[in-house]
């Protein structure tokens, strides 16, 4: 069971955006709806400051602190007063992802027709349905236009169908570490995350909620996934072959440090995370496609007003840099203005995260070039 | 750095205002700046250098990294009014894919070259038998970036043999334009060209 008290001080700031129903890219529909949300800065009287971040895979809405004091978001070191999404100068959006479990409705949410959790009766969700509700949000706060859509890995790839969807809504696009369409290595990781989890033997079809949940499943799925976050300089940098202090008598014990470290990072997983929404979401991300070779740039030329920037890491083999440059070179023949850098970092997939220096020149100076564009724009009316 | 603002004058004197321009191998984007500031051109650069990237992006200039020699099959045909290869077409690993690329995709090229044939360089391996070090071609034999060693007859002659046309051609000693015998005198050599249709 997530831990509901730790959610509430979490989502204190959090607020909602109820809708009565979302189409889904299935066919069906989903009703009602609430989408997770929160907001830093002020949006100007032209409403031209808007910018639009998304989240990966296991994020939330809470992408910064408030303020002093407040719990640090997932992205703290990148929005903030004079950071990188500086919070004096642009409003910042940060919207949970519907299919999650941080505050927006999901398979843990009570489906109004029975009165009890969806569990596995949830439909299924594509990276299309979360910008749809997204979209829902950003008209209700009264903005036309983002400046910007921003996001790395799942969020990324939100930021790229928002692009494709919404071109008229999108002043410009960053994408880091991400994907136009999972491989099937990609594809593959999910895969061993989702088995772990539909294996556990507390899974009951999903239908968990209020009994034992499929903790053990759901933390062996984030160890894999740590393991591919990470790269093999990383790991060795961090942990080497070193046995940890307290040994154990047993003889398969997670007693090497990096084995610790994975164990204690799904332990906590557990914690925070609901099994049936890493299913749902890791299944959107796996079905997400905007295309390849010819079909993905004639994709993106839905968007070829909008400039780019793209970002990768040397060391992430998880999304490694080849499938940015993909990204890149459709965006090229698509005639979009793009800007590409790929970061020489060791840190792997999770460099979005730690490798803030760079990041923070390359997305507020960016920021800021569109920024003094977009006012440009806007003048001569 | 005389010698740099002077072939900068001398490319932003060949372009028309208002055009669009890639600018291959573009450095920290000194070239895009003085065109967009000078020629109102919208210039994008490519650029291996991540170092050199950040600059570009600080300076609000769009900059894609990566190799010239894969990197120009990303664009359409003519897609750029001109593309423009200052001082980095004796540093890929192609010139001749590279050179047939930027006629491709740019209705003209602006293309920067050194001249290993310039009179120092002769005196130097003629004369001391050793390797030319120039202010043009400033690297010891062990740590130069050039791939390509190339005159400026030899630039005008592969023009003729690739069905590449030499619109102008402007040559410089330093800060100072080159008129007689430059194939000797000239440091550097800037040439517009295009492809010959046939």
């Amino acid at each position: 069971m997530i831990d509901t008290a730790k959610n509430e001080i979490d989502l204190a700031r959090t607020e909602y955006l109820n809708l009565d129903q979302l189409e889904l890219e299935s066919g069906e529909v989903l009703s009602p709806v609430t989408l997770a949300y929160e907001t830093f800065g002020r949006l100007n009287a032209a409403i031209t400051n808007a910018v639009l971040i998304c989240h990966a895979l296991t994020g939330d809405a809470h992408v910064a602190s408030a303020g002093a004091g407040g719990k640090p978001g997932w992205w703290d070191n990148m929005v903030g007063p004079g950071k990188a999404f500086d919070t004096d100068e642009f409003f910042i959006i940060c919207s949970n992802v519907i299919g999650g479990c941080r505050g927006s409705t999901g398979p843990s949410s009570i489906d109004s027709k029975t009165g009890k959790p969806y569990c596995l009766d949830f439909p299924v969700i594509t990276i299309g349905d979360m910008v749809a509700a997204q979209a829902k949000l950003v008209e209700r706060l009264g903005i036309e236009r983002l400046l910007a859509v921003a996001g790395g890995s799942m969020g990324g790839m939100q930021s790229l169908a928002w692009a494709v969807k919404y071109p008229e809504r999108v002043g410009s696009v960053i994408a880091i570490a991400t994907t136009a369409r999972h491989s099937p290595q990609q594809i593959a990781f999910n895969e061993v995350g989702r088995q772990a989890v539909l294996a556990d033997p507390n899974f009951n079809n999903g239908q968990y909620y209020g009994g034992k949940s499929p903790e053990r499943g759901l933390a062996t799925a984030r160890m894999v996934g740590h393991i591919t976050y990470m790269s093999d300089e990383s790991m060795a940098k961090k942990f080497g072959r070193r046995f940890r202090e307290s040994a154990s008598a047993q003889k398969f014990a997670a007693d090497f440090e990096v084995a610790g470290y994975l164990q204690y990072k799904g332990d906590n997983f557990v914690r925070r995370f609901d099994a049936n929404s890493y299913l749902y979401i890791t299944r959107a991300i796996d079905l997400f496609d905007l295309g390849e070779g010819k079909e993905l740039q004639e994709k993106l030329a839905a968007a070829r007003r909008a400039p780019f920037l793209v970002i990768a890491f040397k060391s992430d083999w998880l999304y490694p840099a080849a499938q940015s440059r993909e990204l890149v070179k459709a965006c090229k023949l698509a005639g979009i203005d793009v800007t590409y850098c790929e970061i020489n970092s060791s840190y792997g997939h999770d460099a979005f995260l730690v490798e803030t220096d760079e990041e923070t020149h390359l997305v507020g100076h960016f920021l800021q070039k569109v920024s003094r564009e977009a006012a440009v724009k806007v003048e001569p009316r | 750095m005389n010698a740099m603002r002077k072939d900068h004058e001398i490319i932003a004197g060949l372009v028309e205002p208002g055009s669009t321009v890639l600018d291959l191998g573009c450095g920290e984007g000194d070239l895009m700046a003085c065109l967009a500031e000078r020629k109102s051109v919208k210039a994008r650069g490519v650029e291996i250098s991540e170092q050199a990237i950040y600059r570009c992006v600080g300076r609000g200039l769009s900059v894609s990294h990566q190799d010239i020699d894969d990197g120009l099959s990303e664009y359409g045909n003519r897609s750029f009014d001109y593309v423009i290869l200052n001082q980095c077409l004796q540093q890929v690993k192609s010139p001749q894919k590279v050179l047939a690329e930027a006629v491709r995709v740019g209705k003209k090229a602006i293309v920067g070259v050194s001249n290993f044939a310039h009179i120092s360089a002769r005196w130097q391996l003629a004369a001391a038998g050793r390797a030319p070090v120039t202010p043009a071609l400033p690297y010891q034999w062990y740590d130069t970036p050039n791939l390509h060693f190339l005159s400026l007859s030899d630039f005008i002659r592969y023009g003729r043999d690739n069905g590449i046309l030499i619109e102008k051609a402007v040559y410089l000693n330093g800060g100072s334009r080159v008129r007689l015998l430059p194939n000797m005198l000239a440091q550097t050599g800037i040439f517009l060209i295009s492809k010959i249709e046939h």
